[in-house]
């Protein structure tokens, strides 16, 4: 057997996957002298060729954002031209009074916040769906698994009805209401939770007299911290990434996400004839760099979670 | 464990149950209400519209409705085209990183996931704009190959959206075979080696029938994503409104149907329809792969 070293990401050694060695982290990598060079070479062609299909849009994303009118429509789009990144900047950030500085706000609300909670609900159900055994546990869990099946349309049309009675269309509330309920939180949870708290330990501390409210508040969630901060990064993604519930339950621009202020402007392009593409894709560009440094600084979080989620 | 304790343990549900019952039952109870109901004009429409009880009318209609029947059947087929052309990729390239140096794996994997980072609203922007013939450079390459392609033709519209799913879907979706092929036992592969078996054929007779599950899970999940398509077209219409009508989807058409024609009742009813579409698909593509592994 070639037990040639143990896998580790850049040079992350603790342990990336959730407590309690769930993920099944392989101990010996192929051996690379136990193939041919022609296959070697073969796979890292495939895998060159690959890395530059997924990276060529962006590329050309940030060649783009630093172009005006002219060089878009004109010069190599595959390469710099005169360098108006600034004046491309400025634009963006102080069309219509700034929106974008407001929707940039906005969806930081709705996804920070709304994942803050989200992520504390999801964590108490988790811990009440793995460490109890109390009747309609069952139920619950059934629901928060069959509810990964309803359609998006089937909930966010009566919720739309729901809250305009109620006059909360067009609110932030809109938003972050929804938010707080996620069933994909609470089912990551869960497993976080089986795989992190042992039930010796609630019993210790139970016979040290503490209370199940403190248990949870000082023990559960303190022991929880990697598998929270990955129920918020992925509920925090899922928000951000959202288009068709803001679509439909914000109307007034200065309530609107990223997305929906981004999905507006491609549109006007058409609609009143003013060319509006750099600011677009400036704006495309800005909009992804929150994301891109969460996701980085995160990245041994959102990894265990894609894959948790999927496999468990 | 004691009785109290199990009430203890529920009440940590709490909260949940009651967002659950208020977010999600409560509006699919409203929303199967609404459709058994039907907004009528009276007389000459001006009188006011009286809402009246119709029982199942909505649903007959929806089922006879062609333009709702055509955006199922349209999407049913790019699904069956375009999920299983993305996940061979993604499968290609999970067993690719399973064959390179863990370092060499690491790097790719970081660039592989790039377009999960990005948003599907952006992402469409971006690649939009890559199509466009006035300022994308996917044109003027393509005239370099003698290509002359128009991305916002008729026939084109599919392949244009496809691409960017896989695009957006690929890396994602390699992941979570990848991880999956972790868990193959690395004995397997010394012992296939010493009988003699190529590289190709342990990856195609060992690592492959490994990560059916996870196959089976990626693709479960993207038939489930694709039936709701809407961020795409919708973007491609924003563009190119003549190609991209506005009952190219599902969606699109119940959100027309309950924004742009007011009508409520029957969008509530296509998308109950569309719910149930949506379960009976799940449940038959779960069947079928189930029964065959046994």
């Amino acid at each position: 057997m070639a037990l040639t070293e143990s896998r580790k990401e850049n040079g992350t050694e603790t342990a990336a996957g959730p407590p309690g060695g769930r993920t099944v982290r392989r101990l010996t990598s192929p051996d690379p002298a136990a193939r041919s060079r022609g296959g070697q070479r073969f796979v890292l062609l495939g895998l060159a060729l690959a890395s530059a299909y997924s990276l060529f849009p962006v590329y050309w994303l940030m060649i783009a954002a630093t172009k005006d009118r002219v060089g878009l429509y004109q010069s190599n789009g595959l390469w710099f031209s005169d360098f108006h990144l600034w004046d491309n900047l400025q634009q963006v950030f102080t069309y219509e009074d700034g929106i974008f500085l407001r929707w940039t706000a906005n969806s930081f609300l709705y996804a920070g916040v709304g994942s803050l909670g989200g992520t504390l609900i999801a964590l108490a159900t988790g811990y009440g769906l793995a460490r109890f055994d109390f009747p309609g546990r069952g139920v619950v869990f059934a629901a928060v698994v069959g509810s990964f099946l309803i359609p998006i349309a089937l909930l966010t049309l009566p919720l739309y009805l729901m809250f305009s009675k109620i006059g909360l269309v067009d609110t932030p509330w809109a938003m972050l209401i929804p938010c707080l309920i996620n069933p994909f939180s609470v089912y990551l949870a869960k497993v976080y939770t089986e795989a992190a708290i042992p039930f010796e330990l609630l019993e210790a501390a139970r016979i040290d007299g503490a209370g199940e409210l403190r248990i949870f508040f000082s023990i559960v969630l303190r022991m929880m911290t990697t598998g929270g901060a990955t129920v918020f990064l992925l509920a925090f993604v899922n928000t951000w990434n959202a288009f068709f519930l803001p679509l439909t339950v914000l109307r007034g621009q200065e309530n609107w996400t990223l997305n929906l202020g981004l999905y507006n402007w491609s549109g006007k392009r058409l609609e009143s004839g003013i060319d509006v593409t750099s600011l677009v894709l400036t704006g495309a560009l800005l909009s992804i760099i929150p994301m891109a440094i969460m996701m980085v600084a995160m990245r041994r979080y959102w990894r265990s979670g894609v894959t948790m989620g999927a496999l468990k | 464990m004691i009785r109290s304790q199990r009430w203890k343990g529920a009440a940590f549900t709490v909260p949940f149950q009651l967002g659950f019952v208020f977010l999600y039952l409560l509006p699919i109870g409203y929303a199967v209400h609404q459709s058994l109901f039907l907004q009528k004009q009276s007389g000459l429409g001006l009188g006011g519209a009286t809402t009246e009880f119709v029982g199942l009318e909505n649903y007959q209609q929806g089922l006879t409705d062609s333009a709702f029947m055509t955006s199922i059947l349209r999407v049913v087929l790019f699904a069956c085209v375009q999920i299983p052309f993305m996940l061979v990729i993604s499968l290609v390239l999970a067993l690719f990183l399973d064959a390179v140096t863990a370092k060499v794996a690491g790097r790719f994997r970081i660039m592989l996931l790039v377009p999960y980072m990005i948003p599907g609203v952006v992402a469409a922007i971006v690649w939009i704009n890559l199509y466009s013939p006035e300022v994308g450079p996917l044109t003027p390459l393509g005239a370099l190959f003698g290509f002359d392609w128009n991305f916002f033709a008729p026939s084109m519209v599919w392949p244009a959206i496809g691409n960017l799913l896989t695009w957006h879907g690929i890396g994602y979706n390699m992941v979570i075979i990848y991880s999956a092929l972790q868990g193959v036992p690395r004995e397997l592969f010394e012992a296939a080696r010493l009988d003699g078996a190529s590289e190709l054929r342990i990856a195609l007779s060992i690592k492959v029938p490994f990560v059916r599950g996870a196959l089976i899970l990626t693709a479960l999940l993207s038939i489930i994503q694709m039936l709701q398509i809407f961020n795409e077209p919708a973007l491609f219409r924003n563009i190119s409104p003549e190609t991209v009508s506005d009952s190219f989807t599902p969606i699109m058409i119940i959100y027309n149907q309950a924004f742009n024609a007011a009508n409520y009742n029957y969008a509530a009813a296509l998308s109950v329809l569309l719910a149930l579409i949506l379960g009976v698909a799940s449940f038959l593509f779960y069947r079928l792969t189930s029964r065959e592994a046994d």
